[in-house]
């Protein structure tokens, strides 16, 4: 197309970035920052689709009012849309105050953005509370193995369980077991349709469970023998989809979708990133009180939810303020409330205030989460080029109507 | 005051095809009647004359009000009344309302609306003007339509099929006093019809339209 | 007769013609050059900024280096086919069917009574939102939806049953719940073509002539009022194959319609999906084309047939069935969305609900309290942005009627293809591109931008609505008026629109309902920042919480039912004293 090109110069000279703006924030000087943050507003994208969610958020805001940010929660339904937005910014020319001040994101996402040099930072270990951070215990410095380097700010843990009716059925202790619960019990079982967060994690889930050598999931799928590695997977899942709700021929799009199915009794069994999810939705009226959680015998995946800042958001001050307060003790007590959120902390217990330690202990677990020793220790997430390429596949082989 | 309404040399076509030809004088007071049958271009004359006329015809020609051109005139400035066959009274206004559209501007409100209740009352419409025209009877709104025209000080009155919708004894009684009153005013009238009664009734001249009309 | 000299006549009245008198350049005329301007600039533009990246020019994401390959890489999706079939087959059928429903109704009932109740019931679910009215249905529908708990008692069902009715794979319920929605459009189109082809009169003739009802109004009425609700069918086989939010909730997902793998591809962590999208968009608006050519060619089919049928001179044996048939059809559609919506409040309101009780366990006000203040801060926005897209449109639409009046110069078949254009045009093949426009303009997220971007696909169905009404006032008023002396302008405002007082305030509602049901415009042009009704109510939708889904849709449907309540009621009052013009 050289006749095209011609006139591209034009048009590129319009949508080319600028070098990124000094605007001299210092994120190791505090006191600059909170008094750079005082007045902003900082508009956080975060996916809208949680009423619990959207009430902690707002509560969040509250707390950053008080030192003098004022936070507008943007309601996504999903967080792509934020990472669409920051780039068609960066294509349009708009290196600064960006639409964007904040991003709840993880995984492919923040891969993604960070590998275009879509984010701002390193400003996460600069953060007066990251001092509270269990850095040993929990993976809050890596993000499905890319090293998060100070470009994103953890603020809540979460660990794959199982949801189930104990009206109906017994925990299952493996990817296994379950394959011959749902054979026993056809239709009683789905998982939300990758690429959907939720649905990839259980691809993932059941991949490390089935692969026999879980240590090149660590690495880069195209330097491993993805055919081999996955084949016990796609054996598995060819064997799984005749007896999954509708035969597989429908999925729920999303977590809280896969959530109404059962709420609604349509399945028994519904896979969940949040320990805490299915005792907050008995709290609220959406599940029954019959619903418990379990995890595999062999443990199961678990990760941290960040937050992170657009390279040209013009509120990074105030965005900082609010990741911070995110990771005030209060706030993470407040989230790990089964009664509001259900979401594991990141902070350490050991290097907690008493008192701190106290308002922890005494969090009632809610009647379906698991205590931390039945839950485990999580397994570590696999190189994000696996989560692409099984979704890619799956979608190839059950999601493309062949 | 009284002119009369000349139309010199008017040609109207359609799309190049020849309508109307028409050159004629009418005096104060009289009334020319302009016959043929339908679709042969009565009612774009009176649109022309009017000044309404759609962009879809030519013309050519001149209308004028004794020594005054008002043939590239707006119509508001014209000073033309017009009656159809339907009433057409404003139906969101009241009667008295309706004859206010048509009084001339100017006057105090007192005044404005004694003249209103002296116009009513000639027409044997005293106390109607808060009433809605759409409870008026047939003949009762001709009247208003008459009087609202003749409040706004017409010089010359065009008459399009005016007495079609009326029932026959109707028609005649609102006839008589239409011709009356314009003859009473001197005001030179243009009526298009296609019933005999109403040319023999006005009197006047009568110029018959065929169809393609090349006639010079 | 070329384009160019359809644009010349749209825009003739930028020049007062002689009738006008005054020879200057008016404000009046400068009106329709503004709204084509308003309605084609953003469409233009966006197909613009899809085009470049659909042959991988992106340079946000490093990519610009021109080629096919987005194409290659689209047609190497699998699921592309089935995508592709099911676009089509939805809009075709959608639309075949909601023309039938409409035709077999007036038809077989027009100026009866049920016919009068049916009219009433579906004229306020024109202004339903699609997301809130596909949702109801889902929630009607669906194994454990609310039919299924309401038969259990006589199934026997503790356990919805496992059968596919949502999200099938040949797309049949997607193709119901459009039906459902586009229903009450198609039919109050043609309600407003009746009144120009003289129905009663022609029903009269064609029943002394011994003909049924449905015969006789098939041979002799639907040929004009088709000719006259043409373009807003085609609108409805458009709409049908690219919709995004009723196909998520509706329509299959393995593969899904091509209109919601576009949005998939352009969420996609991956950026070089980006170009994937475009390439798609292009290809789906190439589908809309095909389709509507199709219909076209469709057209010319049963028109050559439709001759023979009527020359055959057969009476209507068949209307018999046919006549139950339609009005039974045209019920279960206004029925299948009331119904819908009755259950979104029912859920607003649950405590407790699980299968099979046909209701809740218990009532209560914690959803509305939960939601309450999002609901005013959001309402508030949407009004704001509703009133002004109305207000200008309003202005817009009689500008340009106005304008179209005093030149005499109606407006063209094909000047009539260029104000529908915004609505033939699928949304998300130019909305992603009139993003970067306005990016680049720095002139996003701002509340006017949104109203701009609103204006768009206000304006059409604010011409729709004003359009005929307004042609229809008898012009011998206007000339009466002028004749007594009144300017253009005081006929304009002290006759013109005082009459046509009632037609001007549906439109306006008509106007305000399409700004409160936009997702995608809001949601691009605002970047996110300006929160409507809607962008608040599909955000929660993916979280599929009923109780959230029932407030915002139950307080969605409030937000455009009020505007409609006042277009009756104010006429009604200001003109109680004035019986000629009560509709």
């Amino acid at each position: 197309m050289p006749r095209l090109s011609t006139a591209l110069p034009l048009l590129a000279a319009l949508t080319a970035p600028l070098p990124a703006l000094s605007d001299g924030l210092d994120p190791s000087d505090w006191d600059s920052v909170l008094e750079q943050a005082q007045g902003q507003t900082v508009y956080w994208h975060a996916w809208g689709g949680s009423t619990a969610t959207n009430d902690f958020i707002a509560w969040i805001g509250e707390q950053a009012a008080k030192q003098g940010v004022t936070l507008e929660h943007v309601k996504l339904s999903d967080t792509a849309d934020a990472v669409t937005r920051v780039l068609n910014e960066k294509q349009a020319g708009r290196d600064d105050d960006s639409a964007v001040d904040m991003i709840w994101i993880n995984g492919p996402n923040f891969a993604a953005m960070k590998e275009a040099d879509l984010l701002f930072g390193p400003f996460a270990e600069q953060l007066p509370n990251w001092q509270y951070v269990d850095t040993e215990g929990k993976t809050v410095q890596s993000d499905f193995t890319v090293p998060t380097e100070g470009y994103e700010s953890p603020w809540a843990m979460a660990q794959v369980v199982y949801m189930y009716d104990t009206a109906d059925m017994e925990p299952q202790p493996s990817a296994e077991a379950i394959l011959k619960w749902a054979q026993a019990n056809p239709g009683r079982f789905t998982y939300p349709q990758p690429p959907d967060f939720l649905g990839s994690t259980f691809l993932k889930q059941t991949l490390i469970e089935l692969t026999d050598n879980s240590d090149v999931l660590s690495g880069s799928a195209d330097e491993a023998d993805y055919a081999a590695v996955t084949a016990p997977l796609w054996e598995y899942l060819d064997a799984l989809t005749p007896v999954l709700w509708r035969s597989g021929s429908a999925y729920p799009a999303t977590g809280p979708a896969q959530l109404q199915l059962m709420a609604d009794n349509e399945i028994d069994l519904a896979i969940s990133f949040s320990p805490g999810e299915a005792s907050t939705a008995i709290a609220n009226n959406q599940l029954r009180d019959t619903v418990r959680t379990f995890v595999l015998e062999n443990g199961t995946l678990g990760n941290a939810s960040y937050v992170a800042i657009p390279y040209n958001s013009g509120s990074k001050a105030g965005a900082m303020v609010v990741a911070n307060t995110l990771l005030s003790p209060e706030a993470q007590a407040r989230a790990q409330d089964p009664a509001i959120l259900g979401y594991g902390t990141v902070l350490s217990m050991d290097k907690l205030s008493p008192e701190e330690r106290e308002t922890f202990d005494a969090l009632e677990l809610g009647i379906a989460t698991l205590t931390p020793a039945e839950l485990g220790s999580a397994q570590p997430e696999p190189h994000p080029s696996w989560m692409s390429r099984v979704t890619e596949d799956w979608t190839r082989r059950y999601g493309a109507g062949q | 005051m009284a002119d009369s309404l000349i139309l010199h040399n008017v040609r109207i076509s359609r799309r190049g095809a020849p309508l109307v030809s028409i050159d004629h004088t009418i005096a104060p007071g009289t009334v020319l009647t302009v016959m043929g049958p339908s679709g042969v271009g009565k009612s774009t004359l009176l649109s022309y004359v009017a000044g309404t006329l759609s962009p879809d015809f030519e013309a050519s020609g001149k209308v004028c009000l004794g020594a005054t051109d008002i043939t590239d005139l707006p119509p508001a400035k014209r000073r033309i009344g017009i009656l159809f066959q339907d009433d057409l009274l404003f139906p969101h206004l009241s009667v008295g309302a309706n004859l206010a559209f048509g009084l001339r501007p100017g006057g105090t409100r007192a005044h404005r609306r004694q003249r209103i209740e002296s116009a009513l009352s000639d027409i044997e419409l005293e106390g109607y003007a808060d009433r809605d025209p759409a409870t008026l009877s047939g003949g009762q709104k001709a009247r208003v339509a008459l009087m609202r025209m003749l409040l706004s000080e017409p010089r010359a009155l065009l008459l399009d099929e005016a007495f079609s919708g009326l029932d026959v004894s109707l028609r005649r009684q609102i006839r008589a006093l239409v011709f009356d009153r314009a003859r009473r005013m001197h005001l030179p009238v243009l009526m298009v019809t296609h019933d005999q009664e109403d040319a023999e009734a006005a009197g006047g001249a009568v110029e018959r339209l065929t169809v393609a009309n090349l006639s010079a | 007769m070329g384009p160019d000299n359809d644009l010349m006549r749209l825009l003739a009245p930028l020049w007062a013609g002689k009738n006008g008198g005054s020879g200057r350049l008016s404000a009046v005329g400068l009106i329709p050059a503004l709204t084509l301007m308003a309605m084609l600039g953003p469409v233009c533009a966006g197909l613009l900024g899809t085009l470049m990246p659909s042959l991988g020019y992106l340079p946000a994401a490093g990519l610009s280096t021109l080629s096919f390959d987005p194409f290659i890489q689209l047609f190497e999706w699998p699921g592309l086919p089935v995508a592709m079939r099911l676009s089509i087959s939805t809009g075709l059928l959608a639309t075949l069917l909601s023309l039938g429903v409409v035709t077999l109704t007036l038809a077989g009932w027009y100026d009866t009574g049920p016919f009068r109740v049916l009219e009433r019931l579906l004229s306020p679910l024109l202004s339903v939102p699609h997301a809130a009215a596909a949702f109801g249905l889902a929630f009607l529908v669906a194994p454990s939806g609310w039919l299924s708990r309401i038969a259990s008692p006589l199934t026997g069902w503790v356990r919805p049953p496992d059968v596919l009715i949502l999200q099938d794979e040949w797309g049949l319920t997607l193709t119901a719940g459009m039906v459902a929605k586009e229903v009450p459009f198609l039919l109050l189109m043609a309600l407003a073509a009746l009144g120009q082809a003289d129905a009663r009169r022609r029903m009269r003739v064609a029943q002394a002539l011994g003909y049924g009802r449905i015969t006789g109004w098939l041979k002799t009425v639907f040929p004009p009022v088709y000719a006259q609700i043409r373009l807003p069918v085609y609108v409805v086989l458009a709409y049908s194959m690219s919709v995004v939010d009723v196909a998520m909730i509706l329509g299959p997902s393995t593969p899904a319609p091509l209109s919601v793998q576009v949005v998939r591809w352009m969420s996609d962590p991956d950026l070089s999906q980006r170009l994937t999208a475009a390439a798609a968009a292009l290809l789906q608006g190439g589908l809309v084309l095909t389709a509507l050519t199709l219909w076209r060619a469709g057209e010319a089919v049963v028109a050559r047939l439709g001759v023979l049928w009527i020359a055959r001179g057969s009476r209507g044996a068949l209307d018999p069935v046919l006549r139950p048939l339609g009005l039974a059809l045209g019920a279960m559609s206004a029925l299948a969305v009331l119904a819908g919506l009755a259950g979104l409040a029912v859920w607003s309101f649950a405590g407790y609900w699980a299968f099979p009780e046909a209701l809740p366990q218990s009532f209560d006000l914690r959803s509305w309290a939960r939601h309450l203040p999002g609901i005013l801060s959001t309402g508030g926005t949407t009004v704001l942005i509703a009133v002004l897209a109305t207000g200008l449109s309003l202005i817009l639409v009689i500008g340009c009627l106005e304008s179209e009046f005093r030149s005499g110069q109606n407006l063209t078949q094909r000047g009539l293809w260029l104000i529908y254009l915004p609505l033939l045009v699928p949304q998300t093949a130019f909305l992603p591109g009139l993003q970067t426009l306005l990016l680049s303009l720095g002139a996003d997220r701002a509340i006017w931008a949104v109203v701009l971007a609103h204006l768009v696909f206000v304006l059409p169905y604010a011409f729709l609505s004003l359009g005929d009404p307004w042609r229809a006032w008898d012009r011998r008023n206007s000339t009466v008026a002028a004749a007594l002396g009144a300017s253009p302008r005081g006929v304009l405002w002290r006759v013109r629109l005082p009459m046509l007082l009632r037609p001007i305030l549906t439109t306006a509602a008509v106007a305000f309902a399409v700004s409160v049901g936009q997702y995608l415009p809001t949601l691009l042009v605002g970047g996110g920042r300006v929160s409507t009704l809607t962008t608040e109510a599909v955000a929660l939708a993916s979280g599929g919480d009923r109780r959230a889904i029932g407030v915002y849709g139950v307080s969605q449907t409030l937000a455009v039912l009020g505007p409609f309540i006042l277009a009756l009621a104010v006429p009604a009052v200001v003109w109680r004293n004035r019986r000629s013009l009560h509709g």
